[in-house]
């Protein structure tokens, strides 16, 4: 306590042990948005690279791409990362600009949960061409 | 400042000369909401391709119309950007490229590569088409 008051510091001593600071989630958020981008570094190589190969494709030949299982696990990791990291940096954005308590905890739970589902979309549709007959 | 709690808040934007480096730093934050938009047209294609022939017919058509095309040269330009500005940020993050000269230098090499990585993959891309 006394070093506490000596330094001046502007922390009470339980706040600096928890170390969990002012939104009281420490750096997890931080730390997963890092992960995600770092995951999005090759899968958004291929997936450039994917999408090129593939354009203009027939309904067939994308069929076959998706029934590839490396490419279906690179497709539904791309679409499943992609979208955690959307959330993860669109609540940011929010929580930057507005103010407004209600609004900004409504538009952050509107953007997760179309993010999510949208993620489920893709996961679902590439899978369903990957098993599909 | 009153934030409530007395504490000290950092003074806002306005007080500080514009740098280009400024431009870049909201610009990551402009790709990436683009790019979430983006995700929307992606969607659409993997859904459509799951439907059937028809609908992924349907969803081919639009990437190959002048307004699917304009949308496709646009995000393929915030993709590279988003991540090689995003990989200039985890270069941050790892504690390196802090000193003015290489924090400008990154910002150039991050231009110039979003840029070139973008007019080559339209050049492959319509090479492939």
């Amino acid at each position: 306590m006394a070093a506490n008051l000596s330094k001046k510091s502007l922390r009470s001593p339980l706040a600096e042990a928890r170390g969990l600071g002012s939104a009281k989630h420490g750096t997890e958020h931080w730390w997963h948005q890092r992960v995600t981008a770092i995951a999005l570094v090759p899968l958004t190589i291929w997936f450039v690279f994917g999408v090129i190969r593939h354009l203009g494709a027939d309904h067939a030949a994308f069929v076959a791409w998706m029934k590839s299982p490396f490419s279906a696990v690179m497709m539904a990791l791309t679409a499943a990362v992609t979208f955690h990291h959307a959330q993860s940096g669109l609540q940011v954005v929010i929580e930057d600009y507005v103010h407004n308590e209600l609004a900004k905890v409504l538009s952050i739970l509107a953007v997760k949960f179309v993010c999510y589902a949208l993620a489920a979309a893709c996961v679902f549709s590439v899978l369903k061409i990957s098993f599909g007959a | 400042m009153a934030n409530g709690s007395g504490r000290p808040l950092s003074p806002h934007l306005q007080v500080y000369k514009f740098e280009w480096t400024m431009a870049l730093s909201i610009t990551h934050r402009i790709t990436g909401v683009g790019l979430a938009v983006g995700t929307l047209l992606l969607t659409w294609w993997l859904v459509a391709a799951a439907a059937g022939p028809e609908s992924f017919a349907r969803a081919q058509k639009f990437i190959g119309s002048g307004l699917g095309l304009l949308l496709m040269f646009g995000w393929t330009w915030a993709l590279f950007y988003h991540l090689a500005s995003g990989i200039r940020h985890l270069v941050w993050d790892a504690g390196y490229s802090f000193e003015l000269k290489e924090a400008e230098l990154g910002g150039k090499i991050v231009a110039g590569a979003s840029l070139g990585l973008t007019i080559l993959a339209w050049i492959i891309g319509l090479a492939v088409w």
